[in-house]
């Protein structure tokens, strides 16, 4: 059946990718990082999540040759 | 109060819903007869439905009714999450959970068939069909009214776009397809709400700013300086807290009758368990939810508490005001609001329209197997001698209900909304079988003695107490005879929890006497032979030793219990 990693490592993925170069755009828009105290949230949020979705990817990867 | 969503926060909806979807999509194959759409196959790993088992019981209403909570209690609302949730996870896995997925039982009321009778199933099976799809209802109007006044879509479209949603995965993947997205969900809750914890921890200078932030508002509210950060300090005196209970009230309202009614015999719960591929694997899954579980007030009680700080600083510009009236439900909108730009605040609102779908799926994929196995099979359809022909043809009864279940769904969302004091009350009082059906359950696993008329007696007793006390009780200041004194007001209590408390104290300990009263002078029905499996002392211990013992149920079941001591003592 399919491995539920590969969708979550997959959406998270496509996530990351989205929200850092979102928050690389929007860098020098200080208006915006006015709400989070000038951190950009995109950038940092976008990061953690390519992490996380190609760790979870990751793990799916080294499953395979077992079967 | 309105918040402004961009381009970018629409991609990652739609981004979202196109995985949910997707996964619907991919299960659709597998789906080939009754049991694989309705209990997943029994076939998922112990770290996947562990996350579901919790995620499930994330729905919408519950990160909005909690850190609205949070902001009216403190850190008192943690009790929901520790004590009215830990010991009863962990005794589900060490004590209940082999009779329910060893029985073979595919539902609960399918259990209490086994070990008592039909006319117990039914009256449970009936019961739980009800309140399920009814809370469904009130949970999709509830979601769809903020989405109405917070991002301004229509209320008709998002009621319907989100139930048909819900329905396409769950009518493609059945079960699985739940369970599947519920552990994508659980992610994105936890990923979407982490930077307001972050922000907002930031803002009020971390945990003991904001200890010094909530001194003031708990002097004022006449209760000690620590009041709101502390919480069990507090609860010696029903007066001291603002929840307006004494330990003993949290203790045994909340941390036995309630937490174990809901955790241990709600079959939307113990159905993510039976899903699982093994013995072991059904008993890890409820100690394996509480390790997040009991971290999840950081993210959704903490950021409430932490609001309540905000909404007393009026230069903080934050506010949850509604028509001149505080309005709790809306504290987690208006943080994501008040903290997040464009872009993570796409992720923020997909995570509540997440937890809303999860509750959702949840409930429908209940519904549909209770249907299907304890109302449509045992009453309308029995099974043939064609097993093949059977599974398909349930597969298909299933997935009708699904359809239906959503259905009713959206006519209780509008009814809600009609006659929503009505609906309150319905619920209220459904909600009111869980406490009477631990009792039952309990005596049924652990007292070989207990008879079918003893539970039938007890179930319906415990529920008919319940009634009545509610009937007789109201919570200060209610205004409607919705929150009780329907009958005639003998006791009001300081607050609605407090009376919710003592209705399941009393609910449960009538019906523990009426079983164990009325088993005493009946029959029992069922051999010895009949209970092995479904009763303690009727079936083979349980043995680990051939597992290594890092890996073992009563080594899980000790870390989980380690750290809730620590957190307990750490947040005492």
């Amino acid at each position: 059946m399919l491995d539920i990693k590969i969708p979550i490592g997959l959406m998270f993925f496509v996530f990351g990718v989205i929200l850092t170069i979102y928050g690389f755009i929007s860098r020098n828009d200080a208006e915006m990082y006015q709400k989070s105290f000038s951190h950009n949230v995109n950038l940092w949020m976008g990061g953690l999540m390519l992490v996380f979705g190609a760790v979870m990817l990751l793990l799916v990867k080294r499953r395979k040759p077992k079967t | 109060m309105e918040v402004q969503l961009h381009l970018i926060d629409y991609i990652i909806m739609v981004i979202y819903f196109v995985f949910v979807l997707g996964i619907g999509w991919f299960l659709r194959k597998y789906m080939k007869d009754a049991k694989q759409f309705l209990e997943a196959g029994r076939s998922l790993p112990a770290w996947v439905t562990g996350l579901a088992f919790i995620s499930t019981n994330l729905g919408a209403l519950e990160v909005m009714g909690m850190t609205g909570s949070g902001a009216k209690y403190g850190m008192l609302t943690t009790h929901f999450y520790w004590i009215g949730a830990i010991p009863a996870m962990v005794f589900l896995a060490i004590f209940m959970m082999r009779f329910y997925y060893g029985s073979k039982a595919r539902s609960v009321p399918e259990f209490l068939k086994l070990r008592f009778d039909e006319k117990t199933r039914a009256l449970n099976a009936i019961l739980f069909a009800v309140m399920t799809i009814m809370a469904s209802g009130i949970s999709m109007y509830a979601l769809a009214l903020l989405m109405e006044k917070v991002l301004g879509w229509n209320f008709n479209v998002s009621l319907w776009l989100s139930a048909a949603i819900v329905l396409a995965y769950t009518y493609l993947g059945g079960l699985s397809s739940a369970i599947y997205n519920e552990v994508l969900q659980f992610f994105i809750i936890l990923i979407g709400l982490l930077p307001i914890v972050i922000l907002a921890l930031m803002e009020v200078g971390g945990w003991s700013g904001l200890k010094e932030g909530l001194a003031p508002i708990a002097t004022q509210k006449g209760f000690a300086p620590d009041t709101l950060t502390t919480t069990w300090k507090y609860t010696s005196d029903a007066n001291a807290n603002p929840m307006g209970v004494k330990w003993y009230g949290i203790f045994a309202g909340l941390g036995f009758v309630l937490s174990f009614g809901y955790w241990c015999t709600n079959f939307l719960i113990v159905q993510r368990a039976m899903a699982a591929e093994s013995t072991i694997a059904a008993r890890k899954t409820p100690l394996i939810g509480a390790i997040p579980k009991m971290f999840i007030p950081f993210l959704i009680i903490v950021p409430g508490i932490i609001a309540l700080v905000l909404i007393n600083n009026p230069g903080s510009g934050f506010s949850i005001m509604e028509n001149g009236k505080p309005n709790y439900d809306l504290t987690i909108i208006m943080l994501l609001k008040h903290y997040l730009p464009a872009g993570v605040l796409g992720v923020g609102i997909t995570a509540l329209l997440a937890s809303f779908m999860s509750g959702m799926a949840g409930n429908v994929s209940a519904f549909n197997t209770v249907w299907t196995y304890d109302i449509y099979q045992s009453y309308i359809r029995p099974s043939t001698n064609d097993a093949a022909g059977d599974a398909r043809h349930y597969l298909r009864v299933g997935r009708l209900a699904t359809i239906f279940g959503v259905l009713v769904s959206i006519a209780a969302a509008y009814l809600a909304g009609l006659f929503g004091n009505i609906m309150d009350f319905l619920q209220t009082i459904f909600s009111m079988i869980n406490a009477p059906l631990f009792a039952v359950i309990f005596l049924g696993m652990f007292w070989k003695r207990s008879t079918a008329n003893g539970a039938f007696a007890g179930l319906l007793g415990g529920f008919l107490v319940a009634l009545t006390h509610h009937g007789l009780t109201a919570p200060a200041g209610a205004t409607t005879l919705v929150k009780g004194g329907w009958l005639s007001l003998i006791h009001t209590y300081p607050v609605e929890m407090a009376q919710n408390f003592w209705t399941a104290i009393y609910a449960c300990s009538a019906s523990t006497l009426l079983t164990v009263s009325i088993s005493l002078v009946t029959r029992r029905t069922k051999t010895d032979e009949e209970l092995k499996g479904l009763v303690y002392s009727l079936t083979p211990k349980i043995s680990e030793k051939n597992i290594p013992w890092l890996k073992r149920t009563n080594t899980l079941a000790l870390l989980v219990l380690i750290i809730f001591v620590i957190l307990s003592i750490l947040f005492w």
